[in-house]
């Protein structure tokens, strides 16, 4: 139908750009992540010796772990506040439903470091925070352990993340026929048990996609322990982010990246699959 | 519990199994059912006729539970029905688009109200066995529902509320997604169904053909009001109403002046038994013949009338008919070679029936 040189020249541009941006870049991550550092000069000598740094390093594993924990609370948190949400703006939020939907979508549109900082002055010693608990004299004094740690990263990543969440899950219990549930109802099912059988199953494709957005995007995190993580909030992107600046070890760096690469596509390679499982053609 | 409405439908064949006592249903302003009272009796296939926006569909699901009415009460075998919440009614619907588990395959599909009533696993299986058998679809147990007809869908949904062996099933036009011969063919398997199973089926449909091959009685709609409740061919031959008429088959309208037993529509005049002045009358197509084919007919009344138009359709057409003083009127007759010109026609008067308008 269409001629052989229009087919190439349509296919032309994102070629160039996943070549570009994408292929070339994580081949060179890949390449790196095989090579060594000697006294600040990258040496292009074959060896597995940044793995090996990597696993028998406590540091490494310690602050790779958290990384999981961390992306795996936020992941829990989001779910648990975005699925009811979207749950009953689905099904009983009535005429409210555009507007409600409208305001979880606004904070999207507020710059993400923005939201970093108003956490920031939040959970800070002299933040609103202390100084709504100091008010109702339930603390003394102000509580530091608010800022500066994994539970200030897991609650802004869970902020940031809840609409990312929602989106997908309200997408799939929209597309739900209304028609099912009345059947369900009329087959003598309550609304617990038509919650569990049909609205929980058929929703799940939009629960996984939610849930591995969450957890992608929070395993990645750079900024959120950068601005409330402190050194006991380090996560594993702030380690390569200083490998490749002040350390100059980009061997080591991308060795790091090329773990948490496996580990995502290892993630997103199991939910397309039991996804798959959901499909009901 | 599970056999009683078998056991009631040979106990007592006329009680009354659903009674619909002065229902209303209003959406905002709009008032979709006004004050509409209903018995159905066990074992019965009532049909609720009617063009879209009659309330037929909105009485079914105040039945089913799915809306409560605004004002009035439904019973059923003499308890109060609409308050139980629907997954309390001894009531099951096959739906317009059947509405299957799209998740679930066939058997788990019809075995999910039979769980949902925590029956025993064995007899779960039994049942679901055997309904599977009822419209023959053993053989896809296994298969997920969008691998399927429409047709075997249909089948499926009925399996799935015959299954629980409701009292009453509720179907919404289900039919009304196949196409014309697999709807017959589903048609009498639907009427064989209903007397295998005794359940008394409350069947809707804008269909008035389907009403008529289907039904023990038929309740017309209109407007959200009851126009006439009788057996199909009570309604056929004795419509009371111009719309009952219009709506029931075709028909030929004749307004006509009665004085001392004769009414006059202007092209001729028969005889009646309608009081002086004004009446409706109803004269089917098929009422009236040719008169040259030497028919007896009792009270025979003839005009002579010029053919405007001849529809063929295979057994008989359908003949356009114009008088002298212009009135139009329908005839169906047997198939002949074509006519033309003007004809002496014959019907007898006593099937022009009064209806109100």
């Amino acid at each position: 139908m269409y001629s052989r040189t229009y087919k190439f020249l349509v296919a032309l541009p994102p070629i160039v750009w996943v070549t570009l941006f994408l292929i070339l870049p994580y081949l060179m991550m890949f390449v790196h992540s095989f090579w060594t550092v000697r006294d600040g000069v990258i040496l292009h000598h074959w060896n597995v010796g940044n793995y090996a740094t990597l696993f028998k390093n406590p540091l490494y594993v310690q602050v790779l772990l958290r990384t999981v924990r961390i992306a795996a609370a936020v992941t829990l948190l989001s779910v648990l506040l975005g699925y009811p949400l979207a749950y009953f703006l689905s099904f009983h939020a009535g005429p409210r439903k555009e507007i409600l939907y409208q305001l979880i979508i606004v904070p999207l549109w507020v710059s993400y470091l923005v939201r970093g900082y108003a956490w920031k002055t939040i959970l800070g010693s002299d933040g609103v925070l202390n100084g709504f608990l100091q008010y109702l004299h339930i603390t003394h004094g102000p509580v530091s352990a608010l800022l500066y740690s994994p539970f200030a990263v897991v609650l802004m990543l869970t902020h940031i993340y809840t609409p990312f969440v929602f989106l997908p899950i309200y997408a799939s219990l929209e597309h739900i026929p209304r028609p099912l549930i009345e059947a369900s109802h009329d087959l003598g099912a309550s609304s617990r048990r038509t919650f569990f059988r049909i609205i929980l199953p058929l929703s799940l494709p939009g629960l996984l996609a939610g849930a591995t957005f969450a957890f992608v995007l929070s395993l990645g995190d750079f900024l959120a322990p950068l601005l409330v993580g402190g050194p006991s909030g380090t996560m594993i992107a702030n380690l390569v982010q200083s490998l490749f600046g002040a350390a100059y070890d980009w061997p080591l760096g991308a060795a790091i990246s090329v773990c948490i690469l496996m580990i995502t596509i290892a993630l997103l390679a199991f939910t397309q699959r039991v996804e798959k499982r959901w499909l009901f053609e | 519990m599970t056999a009683a409405p078998s056991i009631a439908a040979s106990l007592a064949p006329s009680a009354t199994l659903l009674e619909v006592k002065a229902v209303s249903k209003r959406f905002g302003a709009r008032e979709v059912l006004k004050t509409l009272s209903i018995e159905i009796a066990t074992g019965e296939f009532v049909t609720l006729l009617g063009e879209s926006g009659s309330g037929k569909t909105t009485l079914l699901r105040l039945i089913a539970g799915f809306e409560q009415p605004s004002a009035g009460e439904i019973w059923m075998s003499g308890a109060r029905l609409d308050t139980l919440p629907a997954y309390k009614r001894r009531v099951n619907t096959v739906f317009q688009q059947y509405a299957l588990f799209p998740h679930l395959n066939v058997s788990e599909n019809v075995a999910y109200g039979l769980r949902a009533a925590k029956t025993a696993n064995p007899e779960i299986a039994e049942r679901v066995n055997d309904a599977l058998a009822m419209v023959r679809m053993q053989e896809f147990a296994a298969a997920k529902p969008t691998r399927l007809s429409g047709g075997q869908q249909q089948r499926v949904a009925l399996a799935r509320a015959l299954v629980n062996r409701p009292e009453l099933l509720l179907l919404d036009e289900p039919l009304s997604a196949l196409d014309a011969n697999l709807r017959k063919e589903m048609q009498s398997e639907l009427k064989s169904l209903q007397r295998e199973v005794g359940i008394t089926f409350l069947f809707v449909t804008h269909d008035q053909e389907e009403a008529m091959a289907l039904s023990d009685r038929i309740a017309l709609l209109r407007n959200g009001a009851l126009e006439q409740v009788a057996s199909p061919r009570e309604i056929y031959a004795h419509p009371a109403t111009a719309y009952t008429a219009q709506f029931i088959g075709h028909t030929n309208a004749l307004r006509a002046t009665v004085r001392d037993g004769i009414a006059d529509c202007g092209a001729f005049q028969f005889s009646c038994s309608h009081a002086n002045g004004t009446a409706m009358f109803s004269l089917r197509p098929e009422a009236i013949s040719l008169a040259d084919n030497s028919v007896q007919l009792s009270d025979p009344v003839r005009f002579a009338a010029s053919i405007r138009q001849q529809i063929y359709s295979g057994a008989t057409e359908l003949l356009e008919l114009q008088t002298a003083g212009g009135l139009v009127l329908r005839a169906r007759i047997a198939s002949r070679t074509p006519l033309s010109g003007s004809h002496d026609f014959v019907f007898s008067a006593s099937d022009a029936v009064v209806v109100h308008e």
